[in-house]
């Protein structure tokens, strides 16, 4: 039997990425296209949520006393208004553009300051606990803010399983880096993969979510899935999205908008009315869906939190 | 025929206005309860993104009549740029007031500590009062009583309010500089067209004064 090498491929048959992008992109065009004439859809549909993705129901969701009982923000805007640089940089389309994105097969790699380095399956991680619906108000450091029904259950319960050893002092996560999915990371943006991170006692916080669904169901991914942090009381960009790494470190993570514009965003990005972006008020918020501008909390209302950062100045650690 | 085209553009103008209207009482797959759902789910963040692009796409489309006249040699083209420039005050002024009603609420001291802390919000008012005097004196009156001269050179101002436009652009977007760049590319090639004619016409001037001076006349011989 003849084993070809693989010097016999010339590279001249190699197709080029770019080629092999385009004729991505026509084959999705064609393709929703076709389905648009075979389904009598319109375009409305398409660009709709309906079919977006295939949400699974969550079940046995358990009340949380941690849900806020302000008005929920209706799923439409939830699921449409996404900053997900990944994608787009414009908050409409992630909607569209993270219909193709997998979510299976996935894993979760936990390394650094760990007893053992460990890998996880998404399913696996998902039996760790009981899920729970914890309804919070989300606040972006772009001055809006909703409420949103997460379902998770707090990232305490995977630390714990993930063993850290004590010289663990913070947490960082990483988002998966997939150019051929994420069109927003084949531009150079934001330097890819995105990384986040919390302090230990702020991971360990039962407020911090680890999150795989909302409204009942499992996540869009437009809205981070499969697997999401929610750190409630901090600027949303805090929250890292489809995560594939779990690090644990002694020093404090270098985290992907501070990396970015260090004066503009830091680690611990608090929601503070008290210290304003450099380029706009933090005074205030707009709720989508108002009209009116509602007064930001500090914390974003979780006072709960104020004791982790007790005798720091949080102008300076902004 | 001019009037017939007069009209059809100034109603084509209004269609980013007509945009924001139609998209406010239009359908919507969002709440429709929701103040200017049709919008979607940020109206106000909408109806600011809308008035400042079109805002600077009039200054920058004002700013493209003279290189058209020349290129294409439609100097007639001249008739439109009164009113595109009118426009872009127009989209200017609904961008302004955007700001002043549905982000501050006519809070006065609210926007006196922004213009004074955020530049981009300083060189953003620098550029709709740059374009005031030019609105202002935009009619044939004013031109007559100004004078050719110095009513052309008043307007100059608009190089500086169209800069300062893109510039405010510039500052405020948070990582993704795409679209302001993209402004600034046509402004930028639009000023080049500018001073490359300018820098022609005084080469123009100058080889004559050289060769009158250079020749001796009758006498000197």
């Amino acid at each position: 039997m003849l084993i070809k090498k693989a010097d016999d491929i010339r590279s001249s048959e190699i197709t080029s990425e770019s080629l092999y992008l385009n004729r991505r992109k026509f084959l999705a065009a064609a393709g929703l296209a076709g389905a648009a004439v075979a389904g009598g859809k319109t375009l409305l549909d398409l660009a709709g949520g309906k079919a977006a993705y295939a949400a699974e129901t969550i079940p046995n969701l358990q009340k949380s006393g941690l849900s806020t009982s302000e008005k929920v923000t209706p799923p439409q805007t939830v699921t449409h208004y996404n900053n997900y640089y990944e994608f787009s940089t414009e908050k409409e389309e992630p909607a569209q553009l993270a219909q193709n994105f997998k979510t299976r097969p996935w894993t979760v790699t936990v390394d650094g300051e760990v007893k053992k380095k460990l890998k996880w399956d998404i399913d696996t991680i998902l039996k760790f606990a009981a899920p729970e619906e914890r309804i919070y108000r989300h606040r972006c450091v772009e001055g809006w803010s909703i409420v949103v029904p997460w379902v998770g259950f707090s990232l305490s319960e995977l630390i714990k399983r993930a063993e850290p050893l004590g010289k663990a002092q913070y947490v960082e996560f990483t988002t998966v880096y997939a150019p051929m999915e994420m069109p927003g990371q084949r531009r150079d943006v934001l330097e890819w993969p995105y990384v986040e991170g919390l302090r230990m006692d702020e991971a360990m916080h039962p407020l911090a979510l680890l999150c795989f669904g909302m409204f009942g169901q499992t996540l869009p991914n437009q809205d981070g899935a499969p697997l999401r942090m929610v750190v409630p009381w901090k600027y949303g960009f805090k929250s890292a999205k489809a995560i594939v790494r779990i690090r644990f470190s002694k020093n404090q993570p270098v985290n992907t908008w501070y990396r970015s514009a260090p004066f503009e965003y830091g680690f611990y990005a608090n929601v503070n009315p008290n210290v304003d972006h450099p380029r706009w008020s933090q005074k205030t918020e707009r709720r989508l869906g108002e009209f009116s501008k509602r007064p930001t909390l500090m914390f974003n209302g979780y006072d709960q939190v104020a004791s982790l950062y007790s005798g720091m100045d949080l102008k300076k650690n902004f | 025929m001019i009037r017939y085209f007069k009209v059809a553009i100034f109603l084509a103008c209004l269609g980013p206005l007509a945009y924001l209207l139609w998209g406010f009482f239009g359908p919507t797959p969002f709440d429709r309860t929701a103040w200017g759902a049709g919008l979607g789910a940020n109206p106000i963040e909408k109806i600011t993104h809308t008035t400042g692009d079109w805002t600077l796409w009039f200054l920058l489309i004002t700013l493209a009549i003279t290189p058209a006249r020349k290129l294409l040699r439609m100097p007639s083209l001249i008739k439109f740029r009164r009113m595109l420039g009118l426009f872009a005050f127009f989209y200017g002024c609904l961008h302004f007031l955007t700001y002043v009603w549905l982000d501050k609420f006519f809070d006065l001291h609210e926007m006196l500590t922004d213009i004074a802390k955020r530049k981009f919000i300083t060189i953003g008012l620098t550029a709709l009062l740059l374009m005031l005097p030019l609105a202002i004196t935009s009619t044939s009156g004013w031109i007559r009583r100004l004078g050719g001269k110095r009513w052309q050179a008043l307007h100059r101002l608009i190089y500086f309010a169209a800069i300062a436009g893109v510039i405010h652009y510039l500052w405020l977007v948070k990582a993704d500089i795409r679209k302001p760049v993209q402004d600034a590319v046509v402004l930028g090639i639009l000023l080049v067209f500018r001073i490359v004619l300018w820098a022609m016409a005084s080469w123009k001037k100058r080889p004559q004064l050289a060769t009158v001076t250079a020749r001796p006349t009758a006498l000197e011989r």
